[in-house]
């Protein structure tokens, strides 16, 4: 068995963890590409074939590629990209330009944000953009200039494709499409969405200017691939600087994938949502609980971490609650199972309250109306209960409509494992009827 | 034009009227005063006189000679008969290459075109102005007095002509009679300073002719003051064609006797070379230049006093000069086509003058493979003359030393700026403005060495409009109002591909920027929209069209067909000459922008969309001796609605204006926008009759090709595309993703859709809240075997359906209050769920 170089002197075990951290942390945080997209090779190919062209042959396409979120959009056109930037014939003949509509809300911001990048403000010099009109007709002055084969292909990523369609007119999307289908600059025009209807947002003539390209990335995933995928991704590399720290982590990884346990955790995962992105969040609680006294990665890790994943966020809230608080919402819960989710008002509320401390309460004191007002007031603060639409803000607190947005599953589970809750609620709110 | 706005004339008739007309009911004046507030002296226009005429733009005002001044019986209206100039710049763009030459700023033509309104209001006179006529040959003052104007040819909208002296008055005091003929002066050589000076304006004429003989002078103003050579050679041959044509005048007539005794190429030999005053064509010239001693004279002052301005003889010879200068410096090899083109044009020519105009234009399009041999067969004559050696050699000196300087500037630049090809004609035009305004700049700031920095200053503005980056100082002192920066995308490092294969080739075809040859199945728009277009033209009258139709059928494409076809027919003078402007309203922020981009378009003026607007106005209502007819495509129209649809409705009523001239071409998607804008001066209609959108076709067929190659990639097979890879293109545009999108959904997705459609299915609605499906949603998940999961997760579940739309959601905020729709049909779902 060949032993590594440093055999003389293995690296203690806590830089070893540490740097398992830094190596996973960097593939499942930072995005970082894999060598090959195995899911998506004729997406793969179709986006480069298409890039390459407007590179190398000044042809001015538009594409949108359109997937559910974390299915790997964003990947694949990076991974294109970085496949094309190795020809040398590309390398110095493309400029990129990002946009994403979250950023670049309005024209106005997009333009001057395209400006920027094409490094074309340094042409206009000292002069400040007066409006936005100049800025427009600068910039398309400045696309008409170019002609196919002599001028630099411009690649504009719209990420969040959609949002810019919402903008007034769709200017800036006309006016792209518009030179990706006139003799003017070659341009690119790719569009990141995960709007299956985007094409329907399109204004009829933004619409004819593009090209209906669409590339789908549909992830057709087998649980297979699915836990492929995760053993890959918790593997450490070849070239891990302590290699039997590596070999020891590698195969107890295989044997955790192996667990039956696991597999049920990861089919829950599977089930719930293909996307990449939430399995990485899943790893990245596993990996979190890596230490130098836990050094192997457990099926107790990832039950944990799931546990984390799959938590109730409202549920969550109401441990934090108050008695009093928690009686309210039994009391509104029971409201609800009477009137059948019709909407409740404080004055109900209360009075349902009182009800349940007449009958059978010991352990709650009878409070004051303004203080039972107070904490009904604190949950509307936190969203539990909202008043509903109609409700104008005229009528006095005590009779607003509100409805509950807690679910009573929600409300049991909350129940179940509120510390310290008194029998006599938890007897309450468990009973059918208030 | 604000400022002309502010000073008061005020306008009153001098002396008793001349006659009276019973027919029209006016008098008729000898005289007008036009007294300027705060100036000691009126100004008084007599009949016969040049005048400015107040124009559209401050700087160049139209030109006029007053033929008749006539007013009503009550005084008010003042009117006057005129004989319009034109200046260079009205003269349309494509036409001026016919002139063979750069116009001097100073020149003016006269007009004899038609559909010229010669009744204008005498209020709108400014007042007179010096037009001084210039014999053929003779070269043009070099005077930075803006009052004076010369005028050589006539223009009659399709072609320039020798204009006969007699019409223009003899103008202004006569003082003593003195005889210089302009080409004796320059056997003075001038002071050290004022000779480097010449030497590197000539320099910087003769690239010019030669970039413009080339390039169909696309900077024109831009050499403004330098005479150009290319001059000499059209000037005598319009002189020739003039003499034959206009036999009946008796200044021509003598003329011509004279020019009648010696052999045409003589006599243009003799015209350049200012040493051979012996020859008989000089008493030609001395002749004639007795005749006109009159309007000779104020210039010759001139030309006395400045010395540096005593430079025109010298200028008409440069192309001489040149050729036999040019072994010497590479810089100049690129001149040597055009100038040689004129000589040779010279000898062949004088059998056939007055048709010759546009041969020459056409014949200076040679390539540069003739100039060696020209200049083989040219150089000897001009070595012959001794003069003309001493003068080259100093101009050699000079010039040596200029291209010291100018390789200090640049060497690269030299052949992308003289590369004789047409495409920097077109691609020159906007660079133009920017070396307009950099002079302008220049000029203004005072810089010391005005000559000398000439040549490197347009040198250095040529190559910064073809790199990308300008240095910030460098823009900071263009920084004026005229001037637009001109930004440019970087030009690729490596030069785009050729297509190499047939599918290729094909794939380049169809994309949608190539203009096809033909627009098929557009027959007869194409003919409704030509034979408008064409008859307002001919006419000289205003109207507007409207064209609509859907999407990518073809509108835009048809009318730039239309006014392609019709520049052309321009360009052979079948049809007066026209202008062309497209605005598109998407193209634009805000409706009113357009009255900016329609003036920047026409006089490249910029202007707030305000004043824009009441510049058009004035422009497009005042009976202006407008020459050409502007056609105006308005893409894209009904983006210009505003609330109070000025902008619509200018753009309707400028046409109907009298003399607006103005033909307006609409486009837009709505059919009904005519009638839900109350306009009812629709002239066509474009259907669609393309049942559906080409763009897409295109691209269907593009992508087509794509599947094509990919399989045959893989098998190896025959390339053609099939039916059935176009059919694939098809499917992969239009086919649904929908289906497919559930079919890859996660289990618990597809879950939460059934669940959706089992809910909508009991409330017998087609929505629910998301409490509702929910439930649902858990009991099928104990049907399924499945662990019952959270309301978070259900509802990260059903977030993610409704960022892919498969359904539509309220806002998250609401939480399991949300309500819940289908973006789907339930069918399609069931369908995607049971295939599965």
């Amino acid at each position: 068995m060949s032993k590594p170089k440093s055999k003389d002197a293995p690296m203690p075990i806590g830089d070893c963890i540490t740097q398992l951290h830094k190596c996973l942390r960097e593939r499942l945080c930072h995005g970082q590409l894999p060598s090959r997209l195995e899911a998506s090779e004729a997406q793969h190919k179709h986006l480069l074939g298409l890039l390459t062209r407007t590179a190398i042959h000044g042809e001015s396409n538009s594409v949108l590629i359109v997937g559910p979120r974390g299915s790997g959009k964003t990947a694949l056109l990076k991974c294109v990209l970085r496949d094309l930037l190795q020809e040398k014939e590309v390398q110095k003949n493309l400029l990129q330009v990002q946009l994403n509509g979250l950023l670049q809300t309005d024209d106005r911001i997009a333009l001057k944000e395209i400006t920027r990048q094409l490094n074309l403000e340094n042409v206009v010099g000292d002069k400040v953009f007066g409006s936005f009109a100049e800025n427009l007709v600068f910039l398309l002055e400045a696309l008409k200039k170019g002609d196919h084969s002599t001028t630099c292909p411009v690649l504009f990523v719209l990420d969040e494709f959609d949002l810019f369609a919402h903008h007034k007119n769709q200017t800036l999307l006309y006016n792209l499409l518009d030179v990706s289908q006139s003799a003017q600059a070659p341009v690119a025009v790719v569009g990141l969405t995960c709007r299956l209807d985007v094409l329907e947002l399109l204004e009829k003539r933004v619409k004819s200017r593009f090209s209906h390209r669409q590339i789908h990335l549909l992830s057709s995933l087998s649980f297979t691939q699915y836990l492929e995928r995760v053993r890959s991704q918790l593997s450490l590399p070849d070239d891990f600087p302590e290699r039997k720290f590596a070999q020891d982590w590698n195969s107890s990884v295989q044997s955790f994938c192996e667990e039956k346990s696991v597999e049920d955790i990861l089919r829950r995962h599977f089930n719930s949502s293909k996307d990449f992105r939430s399995l990485h969040m899943l790893l990245m609680l596993c990996l979190s609980r890596i230490s130098i006294v836990n050094p192997t990665i457990k099926p107790a890790d990832v039950l944990e971490a799931s546990r984390l994943c799959f938590s109730d966020a409202k549920s969550n809230m109401l441990h934090g609650l108050s008695v009093l608080e928690l009686c309210l919402v039994i009391a509104m819960k029971h409201l609800n199972d009477v009137y059948e989710g019709e909407p409740f008002n404080f004055q109900m509320v209360h009075n349902e309250f009182k009800m349940f401390l007449q009958r059978k309460s010991n352990s709650m004191y009878n409070f004051e109306q303004p203080v039972v007002m107070k904490a009904f007031e604190h949950l509307q603060q936190l969203e539990l209960i909202r008043p509903i639409d109609g409700s104008s803000a005229k009528t006095q607190r005590e009779y607003q409509l509100m409805k509950l947005t807690l679910d009573n599953c929600q409300i049991m589970e909350a129940l179940q494992k509120y510390p310290q809750c008194p029998t006599d609620i938890k007897q309450w709110g468990m009973s059918a009827f208030g | 034009m604000k400022t002309r706005l502010r000073v008061r004339r005020v306008y009153k008739w001098q002396g008793e009227p001349l006659r009276f007309d019973r027919k029209l009911k006016n008098f008729e004046y000898g005289s007008l005063v036009i007294s300027v507030e705060g100036l000691p002296r009126p100004n008084i226009i007599n009949t016969g006189q040049c005048i400015l005429i107040e124009g559209e733009e401050e700087d160049n005002p139209y030109v006029a000679q007053v033929n008749k001044l006539f007013g009503d019986e009550s005084g008010r209206q003042k009117k006057a008969m005129v004989q319009w100039f034109v200046r260079a710049s009205e003269v349309p763009v494509s036409k001026l290459p016919l002139l063979g030459r750069e116009p001097h700023p100073q020149e003016i033509f006269y007009y004899q075109g038609r559909g010229c309104n010669e009744e204008v209001n005498a209020e709108s006179i400014l007042r007179p102005v010096q037009v001084k006529h210039l014999d053929g040959p003779a070269p043009f003052p070099d005077s930075n007095d803006k009052d004076v104007l010369y005028v050589k040819l006539s223009w009659d909208t399709k072609t320039f002509k020798m204009m006969d002296s007699a019409v223009l008055p003899p103008s202004t005091p006569p003082c003593c009679p003195k005889p210089c003929h302009p080409n004796s002066f320059p056997s003075s050589p001038p002071a050290a300073a004022p000779a480097s000076r010449r030497a590197n304006r000539r320099a910087i004429s003769t690239p010019g002719t030669a970039v413009i003989q080339r390039a169909a002078s696309a900077d024109l103003r831009y050499a403004g003051d330098t005479m150009s050579t290319g001059k000499v050679g059209l000037e005598a041959e319009s002189l020739h064609s003039a003499t034959k044509l206009s036999a009946s005048k008796c200044l021509s007539t003598k003329r011509r006797n004279a020019a009648a005794r010696t052999p045409g190429v003589r006599k243009r030999l003799e015209l350049c070379s200012p040493e051979k005053k012996s020859m008989p064509f000089s008493d030609v010239l001395s002749q004639l230049l007795d005749e006109e001693l009159e309007s000779e004279v104020e210039l010759a002052q001139r030309l006395l006093a400045s010395p540096p301005q005593v430079l025109h003889p010298t200028y008409s010879l440069t192309p001489r000069r040149k050729m036999h200068r040019a072994p010497a410096d590479t810089d100049s090899l690129f001149q040597k086509p055009s100038v040689f083109m004129m000589n040779k044009l010279s000898a062949c020519e004088t059998d056939s003058p007055p048709s010759k105009t546009r041969a020459f234009s056409s014949m200076t399009e040679v390539d540069n493979e003739n100039s060696p041999m020209l200049l083989v067969a040219a150089t000897p004559r001009s070595s012959k003359r001794k003069s003309a050696q001493l003068v080259s050699t100093r101009i050699k000196k000079q010039l040596s030393l200029l291209d010291d300087q100018q390789n200090k500037d640049s060497n690269t630049e030299d052949e992308e700026e003289f590369a004789p090809s047409n495409k920097t004609l077109c691609s020159r035009s906007e660079d133009d403005k920017l070396i307009h305004g950099d002079e302008n700049v220049l000029v203004k700031e005072g810089r010391q060495v005005l000559a000398g920095s000439r040549v490197p200053r347009s040198k250095t503005t040529l190559s910064s409009t073809r790199t990308p980056r300008i240095t910030p100082s460098k823009k900071a002192a263009t920084n004026t109002p005229r001037t637009p920066a001109t930004p440019i995308i970087p030009s690729r490092l490596m030069p785009a591909r050729h297509p190499t294969n047939i599918l290729e080739v094909a794939r380049t075809r169809l994309h949608v920027s190539s203009v096809p040859e033909s627009l098929p199945c557009r027959e007869q728009e194409f003919q409704d929209i030509y034979s408008f277009v064409e008859s307002k033209i001919i006419d000289g009258t205003g109207g507007c069209m409207y064209i609509s139709g859907v999407p990518g059928t073809g509108k835009t494409a048809t009318v730039h067909e239309v006014i392609r076809c019709l520049q052309n027919a321009a360009n052979i003078n079948e049809i007066p000459s026209f202008r062309f402007i497209e605005i598109n309203g998407m193209k634009m922020t805000d409706p009113h922008q357009a009255y900016v981009q329609i003036l920047e378009k026409l006089i490249s003026q910029t202007a707030t969309a305000d004043h824009a607007a009441s510049l058009l106005e004035k422009r497009f209502s005042n009976p202006a001796p407008r020459k050409e007819t502007t056609v105006l495509l308005v893409d894209e129209l009904d983006l210009l609605w505003t609330r109070k649809q000025n902008v619509m409705y200018n753009l309707f009523d400028w046409p109907t204006r009298r003399h607006s001239r103005l033909v307006v071409l609409t486009i837009a998607n709505t059919m009904d926008l005519p009638e839900r804008i109350m306009i009812n001066r629709v002239s066509s209609r474009l259907v669609a009759a393309l049942s559906g959108d080409a763009r897409r076709c295109l691209d269907i067929c593009r992508r087509a090709t794509e599947l094509c190659e990919h399989s045959a990639a893989n098998t190896s097979i025959t390339r053609l595309v099939g039916m059935s890879h176009v059919m694939d293109a098809l499917d992969e545009m239009f086919s649904s993703s929908y289906i497919t999108a559930i079919q890859s959904a996660s289990v618990q997705e597809q879950l939460f859709l059934r669940a959706v459609i089992a809910e909508f299915r009991r409330l017998g609605l087609e929505e629910a809240t998301f409490q509702q499906v929910f439930l649902q949603h858990q009991a099928l998940c104990r049907v399924e075997g499945l662990q019952s999961i959270g309301v978070s997760e259900v509802l990260a579940v059903c977030q993610r359906l409704g960022a892919c739309r498969l359904l539509l959601l309220e806002t998250s905020r609401f939480g399991i209050l949300q309500r819940v729709r289908l973006n789907v049909s339930q069918d399609d779902i069931l369908y995607a769920l049971k295939s599965d």
